[in-house]
């Protein structure tokens, strides 16, 4: 688990400021939202802090290092799962690692200590169309936490699940984060599930972060939280600030 | 009760039936004597050229094979070759796609004499040849296949630190697999023609040279059955092909229900 830190980041495109002046910090085991709505720049942050993508001002530290521009050190996963369909499943997952220079014995075994874990158990060596779109999402957050135990960024990641796939995984996913304790750093344009997970809410808007707002709800939460009323008090707030 | 078949005799049964009608058709055209026999060779008598001429022909074929699977190689590698340097450096791509173009449209039947009097009557012109034909298909479906590949993966494998080898090897390469299948079943077709085209414009042996020793004979029954002979193997390489696609896709054919 590391600590990440956005300070000051600027990015415009032909002329058209995209972000501006958006820092962000994301505390060791924390899971942090970046609320917006959808074009609103938040791919383009994800890809400045992946380092696919140089901003035009501000830097990026992982525990006080400069990673700005440098790919390899932070993980992401899109609402795509972009498993390679190619693939057996344990291979999907364990290409991280593979890439690390890992034998490839080696990292399916090690991949292979956390299909139960994230509910993929007896899927090893079939291939991601024969899984369901839930399955195969947990297959890429699997993915995406072999590659950096450090900070994960998940942009959108369950926004093309239908909406009983989506509470499903959303129980799951509060439980299997107990257990592997990462820091997240989650984009969504849905509030129901940005209010249900984090622990931190930026609100972006016009390329700028509006608001900060913390959930005080401790965690584990429970699974009628999202029925309570200080969880439509969240809500609400948000819904003003947008 | 057709169910209940395998799905190759299932899904074939309606073209071989076509064909056994076809060949019926013929030997009755052939037996009613409305196209004089020394013309048109009924099927029957395509049969028996054949059996006659069987050692002789299989010595051809093997000549034939051997340059058509020797410029099959070449042109393979030739093709991936230009693909991938074409794909990596774009101002190459644009630079010399028009000139690979270009020598696709000129005629195999010009180009085979002149490569006999370069390179003479021995195997060399007839794997240029060869490798002229299919290099251009494995080319253009493999260019094809690396640019299919699924952006997003390769900025995620990039986000994981991979270098260009590395997605390469792990997206751009597979996600190339169908179009290069594709490619390969015609650049094999290409390869027997090939062969048989440069044989007859200048050889030694092969069923090419075959083929105009016949022609010279007015032996049209033995000129069918080298007919049938190289669609027959061009017909069995590409089945070839088809198996060896289904060996290295198994994730194409995972069957409805295991979905």
């Amino acid at each position: 688990m590391k600590e990440l830190r956005v300070e000051n980041v600027s990015k415009a495109f032909n002329g058209t400021p995209v972000l501006e002046d958006v820092s962000i910090v994301l505390r060791r085991g924390e899971l942090v939202s970046l609320l917006g709505v959808s074009g609103g720049g938040k791919t383009t942050l994800f890809n400045i802090i992946s380092g696919l993508m140089l901003p035009d001002q501000g830097r990026v530290f992982l525990d006080g290092e400069d990673v700005t521009g440098k790919p390899g050190r932070i993980a992401y996963m899109l609402q795509k799962d972009l498993l390679m369909p190619y693939r057996t499943v344990e291979d999907n997952v364990a290409l991280p690692l593979i890439l690390k220079g890992q034998k490839k014995k080696q990292a399916r075994a090690e991949a292979g200590a956390y299909f139960e874990e994230f509910g993929l158990e007896g899927t090893q060596k079939q291939y991601p169309a024969q899984l369901s779109g839930g399955m195969r999402q947990r297959a890429a957050l699997l993915r995406t936490y072999l590659f950096s135990r450090d900070v994960a960024l998940l942009d959108e990641p369950f926004s093309a699940l239908d909406t009983l796939t989506k509470s499903a995984i959303h129980r799951w996913y509060l439980a299997v984060m107990e257990k592997i304790r990462l820091s997240t750093f989650f984009i969504t344009h849905d509030i129901d599930e940005a209010v249900l997970l984090s622990d931190r809410i930026y609100l972006l808007g016009g390329g700028r972060i509006t608001e900060e707002l913390v959930i005080r709800e401790s965690k584990p939460r429970a699974e009628d939280f999202n029925l309570t009323v200080e969880f439509l008090d969240y809500k609400k707030r948000i819904l003003e600030h947008l | 009760m057709i169910k209940r078949l395998p799905s190759t005799i299932r899904n074939k049964w309606p073209a071989a039936a076509a064909l056994v009608l076809l060949l019926l058709l013929w030997q009755g055209v052939c037996m009613l004597g409305l196209v004089p026999g020394y013309m048109l060779p009924s099927p029957v008598e395509v049969a028996r050229a054949f059996m006659t001429d069987f050692v002789l022909l299989m010595e051809h074929s093997l000549i034939t094979l051997q340059e058509a699977f020797l410029g099959l190689f070449c042109g393979l590698a030739l093709g991936f070759l230009l693909a991938v340097v074409m794909d990596s450096f774009e101002v190459l791509q644009r630079a010399f796609y028009p000139i690979l173009v270009i020598t696709q449209t000129i005629p195999t039947v010009a180009i085979a004499p002149l490569l006999v009097l370069w390179f003479g009557y021995e195997t060399l012109p007839k794997v240029i040849l060869i490798v002229l034909t299919t290099f251009f298909p494995v080319t253009v479906g493999l260019l094809d296949g690396f640019r299919s590949a699924d952006r997003d993966a390769i900025g995620l494998l990039r986000s994981m630190g991979a270098n260009r080898w590395q997605i390469f090897r792990h997206i751009k390469a597979p996600s190339a697999l169908p179009q290069f299948f594709s490619s390969l079943r015609i650049a094999v077709a290409y390869s027997v023609v090939g062969a048989v085209i440069s044989e007859w414009l200048g050889g030694f042996g092969g069923l090419g040279v075959y083929m105009t020793r016949v022609k010279k004979a007015f032996a049209f029954d033995k000129m069918f059955a080298v007919i049938f002979l190289i669609c027959a193997i061009s017909l069995l390489l590409m089945g070839l092909v088809e198996l060896l696609e289904r060996k290295s896709m198994p994730y194409r054919n995972l069957k409805e229900n295991e979905k």
